[in-house]
């Protein structure tokens, strides 16, 4: 694949080679348990593939199966089962809608997810700690919380020679001796190091060239849409994280977008406003949700979704091979505390964004399922509004749940953003 | 300094109700006095906070848990969909109700966790996370607790310009264990003999430590427990329960007033952040290790810890047993992601063991009780008469 040369098979190769290893990777994991093979659920958000990988475990990500039945349209089917079991309506849907499946015996619109043998999950979001407990309950596996102090305030932990850096990568590797040792026990299998570092270089493929492709989009045509393109391959980033397949992948995308930037080939026919989302998208009418802004002519050069969902994968941390436990440490807490950061203290960020994107605008879209990602959004948005002249967006709905989505409301409010953008832009043209 | 206008001679009913208005005062009065006169506050968010090593420096340790408060300013700076308590802390801050030095959230939430950078952009003083482990159950979480105790002194001492000795963290260590033996008698008294301790009363006289020092507090509990042993009430035809779900925003004192109307409350987790170390912190050895070894290993619990020794469903059942309640009321806060979730656990648990309970929502700014009172006195005769 990555020896084509020929435009016309690579432009949007991106896109039908994410679909297809995104159906693949499904299908192993609806023959998980027929193969007789071990499965650890993970989170998106410090998912340590490296590990459980070297262990043979299949890993699944509760949080991209559940917004799969989104995107498919049949969450609701999956928060009616969880809330009739118990579950509020102001939860996450996320959980809601994995419980419904859980209750279904694992029925999914992409196939039959399996029963976990093993959970292990971060802090980098509390939910994960309380969704962890629910399979306890159901499933009486253990889980593994891997805990990553984060950034205690703005711009904290940039010194890594500081001693509370130091401290808190012995505390995240110590945990993963202790996960390792888990690991050990549960799969019967010893520990092989160089095995570990087999994954945690394709780790360092992906992360490189992750980086690389967000980087493109300072590119004027944008080569890709951060909402609807950048969400598959932030898919391929976390389900395939640490293999083979998804290292290839990641260096035919970089590929991908090197020629699109060559060839003056953006993602929207016409260009007319770059701007960043911030938050999650709106799965329930995705398709739908990207054409609003699509239509006119706004692309989504970049978003903190790319960040945070990555795990912090954009900082393009490079494992050092000859340490490899001790940099496993280092690099997963960085990542994850980047992508809390990206959450938590976003706006310096969106500033520093702002002039080598060349950003028109930023679109701020809390939901309601996700406090981690919302509660702090309405105050980024003012801190970044005070810092810099830019136009912003701010419109509220849910990743899952249909009934807190108003598209008519929601369309007037883009509508009139875009109309807002359209006089900016004419008066500065004027000036 | 006092900050508690003379009360020594005043009697039991006198004392309850001035600390009952001091606490529903979203004015904060104590602090306000702490700090005209020239001393400094910490306020630290719900749950649990190590108070001990702001005392030391001469802090005053204050609770920020919320206020019935309208938001006028703090509205603006959150969306939708959250819980009542993260607006009316920081409307609290943003109007100057309740000034501090040093502000302190913890990851006990998605929610808390981001008040912390909201907080630090709106005002002019530090503050930060302090990453309490969520890997309770990891060797190294002690160590690593101590190390971060460690770093929040360094903080605190850059904020008051104190050194803090590990002689004044044991003499701080010593009191709050005084406090924390004092509080643990008032919940003995509502075990023992609910009808001379009603749950808003204890809650009252509970809270108040988190705002006013605690030499001062522990000189209130010492006079008043024997007053309130001492007191003339009869048993009545109540039921006993557990509360559960009020370990951060807290419930209207009407609601608990409501309550107490027809059942005794025999334990809880109200403000169980105050109460979260059961036992002695140990005065030998190094006091930052000893403040994080309690925190790990000799603790209550709560939905916003994960600790695989502490199934919460379990230590729920555990205390309705170790208080002898015949029921429990399982509430969570509006929009309280962590408590919401653990209704689902506890009502299973409590399905399986036949234990009745009543579930409910409230809101830190409700004023209507009436519909919950009707459910609730429904809810107890169909214990009582069952």
């Amino acid at each position: 694949m990555s020896t084509e040369t020929n435009g016309h098979e690579i432009v949007g190769r991106g896109a039908k080679d994410g679909g297809r290893l995104f159906r693949e990777w499904f299908e192993a994991l609806s023959q998980a348990t027929e193969r007789g093979d071990q499965v650890a659920y993970v989170f998106v958000m410090g998912s340590i593939s490296e590990i459980l990988r070297a262990f043979d475990f299949q890993v699944s990500f509760p949080e991209i199966n559940s917004l799969q039945t989104a995107v498919r349209r049949v969450a609701h089917e999956y928060l009616n089962t969880a809330e009739d079991y118990g579950y509020s309506p102001d939860i996450c849907g996320y959980v809601k809608a994995d419980v419904g499946m859980q209750l279904r015996g694992g029925e999914h619109p992409m196939g039959r997810i399996p029963r976990p043998n093993l959970a292990v999950l971060t802090n980098a979001c509390n939910t994960y700690l309380k969704w962890a407990e629910i399979w306890e309950r159901m499933y009486h596996i253990p889980t593994f919380t891997v805990d990553i102090p984060g950034g205690r305030s703005a711009g904290y932990g940039a010194n890594e020679t500081s001693g509370d850096f130091k401290r808190d990568r012995q505390y995240v590797q110590y945990q993963l001796q202790e996960l390792i040792t888990l690991c050990e026990q549960i799969s019967g299998q010893k520990f092989d190091v160089d095995k570990l570092r087999a994954q945690m270089q394709y780790t360092n493929d992906m992360a490189k060239a992750y980086k690389r492709v967000l980087e493109l989009n300072q590119n004027t045509p944008a080569t890709f849409n951060a909402l609807s393109e950048g969400t598959i391959y932030l898919g391929v980033a976390n389900g395939l994280r640490g293999s083979a397949e998804g290292s290839q992948y990641f260096q035919d995308l970089v590929q991908e977008m090197e020629y699109k930037v060559a060839n003056n080939i953006g993602t929207l026919p016409e260009e007319k406003y770059r701007l960043v989302f911030v938050g999650v998208p709106c799965y329930p009418i995705f398709r739908r949700f990207y054409e609003l802004f699509a239509d006119w002519g706004g692309v989504f050069i970049g978003s903190t979704y790319l960040w945070f969902a990555a795990g912090g994968l954009e900082l393009g941390y490079e494992y050092d091979l000859n340490n490899p436990l001790e940099s496993l440490a280092e690099g997963t807490m960085l990542s994850v505390r980047n992508a809390m950061d990206s959450m938590f203290f976003q706006d310096r960020a969106l500033v520093n964004m702002l002039d080598p994107f060349r950003v028109d605008g930023i679109v701020y879209h809390p939901i309601k399922s996700c406090r981690t990602v919302s509660t702090g959004l309405a105050d980024n948005r003012r801190a970044v509004m005070e810092a810099r002249d830019v136009m912003t967006l701010f419109i509220e709905s849910d990743m899952m749940d249909k009934r807190v989505v108003s598209e008519a409301q929601m369309k007037n409010r883009i509508d009139a953003f875009f109309e807002g953008l359209a006089t900016r832009k004419l008066r500065m043209s004027n000036q | 300094m006092q900050v508690l206008d003379p009360w020594q001679d005043k009697p039991l009913s006198e004392i309850m109700y001035y600390v009952r208005e001091l606490v529903e005062d979203p004015e904060f009065v104590p602090v306000k006095r702490w700090r005209a006169a020239g001393g400094k506050v910490l306020g630290h968010f719900q749950v649990y906070f190590p108070e001990e090593i702001a005392h030391a420096a001469g802090m005053l340790p204050v609770k920020v848990r919320g206020a019935p408060v309208e938001g006028r300013q703090a509205d603006s700076r959150f969306g939708s969909y959250l819980c009542s308590i993260i607006k009316s802390s920081l409307e609290l801050a943003l109007t100057n109700r309740l000034q501090l030095d040093m502000f302190v959230s913890h990851p006990i939430c998605d929610v808390a966790r981001n008040l912390a950078g909201v907080w630090g952009r709106n005002l002019p003083y530090p503050s930060q996370i302090l990453y309490l482990p969520q890997n309770a159950n990891s060797a190294w979480s002690a160590q690593y607790l101590r190390d971060e105790y460690a770093r929040v002194k360094q903080d605190i001492e850059a904020v008051t310009g104190v050194t803090i000795t590990d002689a004044a963290l044991r003499n701080s260590i010593a009191v709050f264990n005084e406090n924390r033996r004092l509080l643990r008698e008032l919940y003995d008294i509502k075990r023992t003999t609910p009808w001379l301790l009603s749950v808003d009363e204890a809650y009252v006289l509970v809270s108040l430590g988190g705002m006013i020092p605690r030499e001062e507090h522990n000189e209130l509990l010492t006079a008043v427990i024997p007053q309130i042993k001492a007191r003339n009430a009869k048993k009545q035809d109540k039921i006993r329960v557990v509360f559960d779900g009020g370990f951060c925003e807290q419930p209207p004192l009407d609601l608990l007033r409501v309550i107490a109307q027809s059942c005794y409350v025999v334990d809880d987790d109200l403000l169980i952040g105050l109460r979260w170390i059961l036992e002695d912190v140990k005065s030998e050895g190094d006091p930052l290790f000893n403040l994080a070894d309690a925190y790990l290993n000799a603790s209550s619990y709560s939905p916003v810890q994960h600790d695989l020794r502490k199934p919460k469903e379990k230590m729920l059942v555990q205390r309705i047993r170790h208080a002898n309640a015949e029921a429990a009321i399982i509430t969570a806060a509006k929009m309280c992601e962590p408590g919401l979730d653990e209704q689902v656990a506890y009502s299973k648990e409590l399905d399986e063991l036949n234990i009745p309970y009543f579930i409910s929502e409230f809101e830190e700014k409700m004023t209507s009780f009436d519909h919950m009172q009707m459910q609730l006195e429904t809810f107890v005769e169909n214990v009582l008469f069952e």
